[in-house]
C-alpha cells in the first residue's frame, strides 16, 4: 500500500519524533516500499488461526507480594538529564 | 601456536593446570586488540586496567586454592546492550551515549560469578537494529576476513572480535539473526538459544518476544561452555523458562545416533549464491557420511517469515523505545524552544530529544511499528502477522516430528561490502531470510563455518532444532566440526 507524506507526518507525531523535510521524503518512499512488501501477508489464509504473541506460550507468572528495597533515589536520578535531587525536571506539561 | 589461537576450552585447561596465568592470557588478548582493532573496530570500549586487575585477582585466588567459577580467568567480550554497573551501556546509540546502568544484567552477573574477565564492550547496530553494524552511531566494524566488507550484524563487533583473535568468547544477542548472521559472515560459531533459555533481565529491549542472548566462539565446544554458564531460569525475567540446564560440555563429544537431518525445499530457491549452496549441500553430505539420514521437508510459510518479522519486530520496538523520553535517562534536547506552536513544550521536548538521539534505522523501525499498530492498520498488519507467526511455528512443529535438525544456509551470500546495502533498507531486511523464522518460532539455532567462497570469504551452515533441544543442536554441530577443519583455518592477512 502506498503511504503518503501526510501519513508519515501523522505517524511521526504518534511516535513522538520530529522529522526533517528530507527525512519525511525518504521515509515516505522507504515505508511505502516496506509496507508493499509486507502486504503479501494478505494472501495467507488465517481465518481459523489464533494470533501468537509469544514464542513460548507461558502460563501466568506471579511474584510474591512482599515489600522489597527499590532503587535508591540517588541512583534512580543519576542518569536523568535534569533533576533537582528530589525529582525529574521537565518542561511545562500544560500548553500556555 | 600462540595463546590467542587456541580455543577457550584449551585455554581453560592451561589456566587450571597452572601452565598460564589469567594476567598473561588477558594481556595477550589486549595486545591483539591493540594491534588489530584500530583496523577492525570491533570494540567500543576497553578497560585494560580493570581487566588485568580482575585477572590478577583470579590468579591469586587460583594459587591459594580457593573455589573458582566456571570460566575462571577467561576473557569474554560483551555486546554493548547488556547492562553492567562497571561500564556504560550505550547500545551504540547517541541516546544512551552516557548511560551508566544502576544494576547488572543477569547474563553479566553470571559471567562475573563465573570469574570471567570482561575484556571489553563490542560494537553493534544501534539498539541491535540492522544486519551490518553500519548503524552504530559511533564507528564502523570491518570484517576481519576482508576489511572492505561488513561483519554482519547486529552483533558485528561480537563476531569480528572472535574472528580477529581479539577475544576467545563473546556474548551477542539475536532478535532476527543478529548472532547467527555475523557468525556466518565472520566464520565463527554463534548460537541463538531457545526463547526463554537465557534471561533477558538487563538486556536493553528491542523486540521482547524475539530477543535472546547467546554465545559466539571459535568452536562448538566453546559455545557450549559459554551457553551453560549464562543459561537458566531467572525470577527477574518472567519469560525465562523454569527448566534445568543440561551440562552441554559433558555430552557434546557424543555423536548423535540415528540423526535425521531435514533439508527445506524452500531454502534452495532462487537468490541463493551457487557457492553458498554447494558448501551447504557438501555439509549435508558430510552428515550422510557420518551416518545421518537426510530427508527433504517443507516449511510452506517460510516465505512469509521476513514480512511477518518486519511487522512484529518494529511494532514491539516502537513500544519498547517509547521509554526514551529525555526525562529519566538518555539524551535530552538542549533547547526548550518550541518549533511547533500547536504542540506543548513537553511533547516538543520528547520529539526533539528522540529525533536527535536516534539514528535513521531506529527511526525507520519506530515509524514502521507505530504505523502497523496505529488505528485502522492494527488488524491488517500486526494482528495478521501474529497469525502468520503461528503458522510458521506450526510448520516447524510438523517438521520436527520427522527430523532432529534442520540444515540450511545462514545467509544467501557471503559478506557484502560496507555501504553496499546501506541505502536500500528492504534489501538489508531480506538478508535475514534464513534466520528470522527461528526467532518467530522461538527455536534454537546455530551458525558454524562450512566452507569458503572463491574469494576467500567464510560461508556459514545453520542448524535449527526444536525448542530446548540445544543439547542436540550442539552435539550435531560438533559432529560436523570434528569431521571438517574449516574452523581451524586462520586469518592470514591480519597477521
Amino acid at each position: 500500500m502506498a503511504i503518503t507524506r501526510a501519513d508519515v507526518e501523522k505517524v511521526a507525531r504518534l511516535a513522538r519524533l520530529r522529522l526533517s523535510e528530507d527525512e519525511l521524503t525518504s521515509l515516505t518512499n522507504e515505508l511505502s516500499q516496506i509496507v508493499t512488501y509486507v502486504d503479501q501477508l494478505a494472501e495467507v489464509d488465517t481465518d481459523a488461526v489464533e494470533p501468537m504473541t509469544h514464542a513460548i506460550e507461558l502460563h501466568n507468572v506471579f511474584a510474591d507480594d512482599v515489600v522489597r528495597p527499590s532503587l535508591p533515589r540517588e541512583q534512580a536520578l543519576a542518569n536523568a538529564p535534569s533533576h533537582n535531587d528530589q525529582a525529574y525536571l521537565v518542561p511545562p506539561v500544560l500548553g500556555d | 601456536m600462540s595463546l590467542t589461537e587456541q580455543s577457550a576450552t584449551e585455554l581453560l585447561q592451561l589456566l587450571n593446570q597452572g601452565e598460564i596465568s589469567s594476567v598473561e592470557l588477558t594481556q595477550s588478548y589486549l595486545d591483539q586488540i591493540e594491534a588489530k582493532d584500530s583496523q577492525i573496530g570491533a570494540f567500543l570500549r576497553i578497560d585494560a586496567k580493570a581487566a588485568l586487575a580482575r585477572a590478577a585477582d583470579i590468579d591469586t585466588r587460583r594459587q591459594s586454592g580457593k573455589p573458582l567459577g566456571k570460566l575462571a580467568g577467561l576473557p569474554v567480550a560483551v555486546k554493548d546492550v547488556l547492562c553492567d554497573t562497571e561500564t556504560k551501556t550505550t547500545c551504540a546509540s547517541r541516546m544512551l551515549e552516557n548511560f551508566r546502568p544502576p544494576y547488572d544484567s543477569t547474563v553479566v552477573a553470571k559471567l562475573k560469578a563465573a570469574d570471567a574477565v570482561l575484556i571489553g564492550r563490542t560494537n553493534m547496530d544501534e539498539f541491535a537494529m540492522g544486519g551490518s553494524t553500519e548503524n552504530s552511531a559511533f564507528q564502523i566494524t570491518r570484517n576481519p576476513w576482508d576489511l572492505e566488507r561488513a561483519p554482519g550484524g547486529s552483533s558485528g563487533g561480537a563476531a569480528a572480535c572472535v574472528a580477529g583473535g581479539m577475544a576467545p568468547l563473546s556474548i551477542g544477542t539475536d532478535t532476527g539473526g543478529s548472532i547467527r548472521q555475523p557468525a556466518g559472515l565472520c566464520g565463527v560459531v554463534g548460537l541463538k538459544p531457545t526463547y526463554g533459555r537465557v534471561s533477558r533481565y538487563g538486556l536493553v529491549a528491542f523486540a521482547s518476544s524475539l530477543d535472546q542472548v547467546g554465545p559466539l566462539a571459535n568452536t562448538t565446544e566453546d559455545a557450549a561452555l559459554l551457553l551453560e554458564t549464562i543459561a537458566g531460569h531467572d525470577p527477574l525475567d518472567s519469560t525465562s523458562l523454569d527448566v534445568p540446564v543440561p551440562e552441554y560440555t559433558a555430552t557434546i563429544n557424543r555423536p548423535l545416533e540415528g540423526l535425521r537431518i531435514g533439508v527445506v525445499r524452500e531454502h534452495f530457491a532462487t537468490g541463493l549464491d551457487p557457492e553458498v549452496e554447494s558448501a551447504v549441500r557438501d555439509a549435508i553430505k558430510v552428515y550422510e557420511s557420518l551416518g545421518a539420514t537426510v530427508k527433504e521437508i517443507s516449511l510452506p510459510h517460510s516465505k512469509y517469515a521476513v514480512a511477518t518479522y518486519y511487522v512484529i519486530a518494529p511494532s514491539e520496538a516502537s513500544s519498547n523505545l517509547a521509554r526514551y523520553d529525555g526525562v529519566h535517562f538518555g539524551h535530552r534536547h538542549s533547547q526548550l524552544s518550541v518549533p511547533d506552536p500547536t504542540s506543548n513544550s513537553l511533547v516538543e521536548m520528547y520529539r526533539c530529544s528522540r529525533s536527535e538521539g536516534f539514528g535513521p534505522e531506529v527511526k525507520r523501525r519506530i515509524m514502521l511499528g507505530a504505523y502497523a499498530l496505529s488505528a485502522g492498520y492494527y488488524d491488517a498488519y500486526y494482528l495478521k502477522a501474529l497469525k502468520v507467526r503461528r503458522l510458521i511455528r506450526q510448520d516447524f512443529d510438523t517438521a520436527f516430528e520427522q527430523v532432529d535438525l534442520i540444515a540450511s544456509p545462514v545467509t544467501a551470500e557471503p559478506a557484502f561490502k560496507i555501504g553496499q546495502l546501506a541505502d536500500d533498507p528492504l534489501s538489508m531486511y531480506l538478508v535475514d531470510l534464513y534466520t528470522v523464522s527461528a526467532n518467530l518460532a522461538g527455536l534454537p539455532g546455530v551458525s558454524l563455518p562450512c566452507g569458503f567462497s572463491s574469494s576467500g570469504l567464510p560461508i556459514g551452515l545453520q542448524l535449527q532444532a526444536k525448542p530446548l533441544a540445544e543439547e542436540t543442536l550442539l552435539r550435531g554441530a560438533h559432529m560436523y566440526q570434528k569431521a571438517t577443519d574449516w574452523q581451524s583455518r586462520k586469518l592470514d592477512q591480519l597477521k
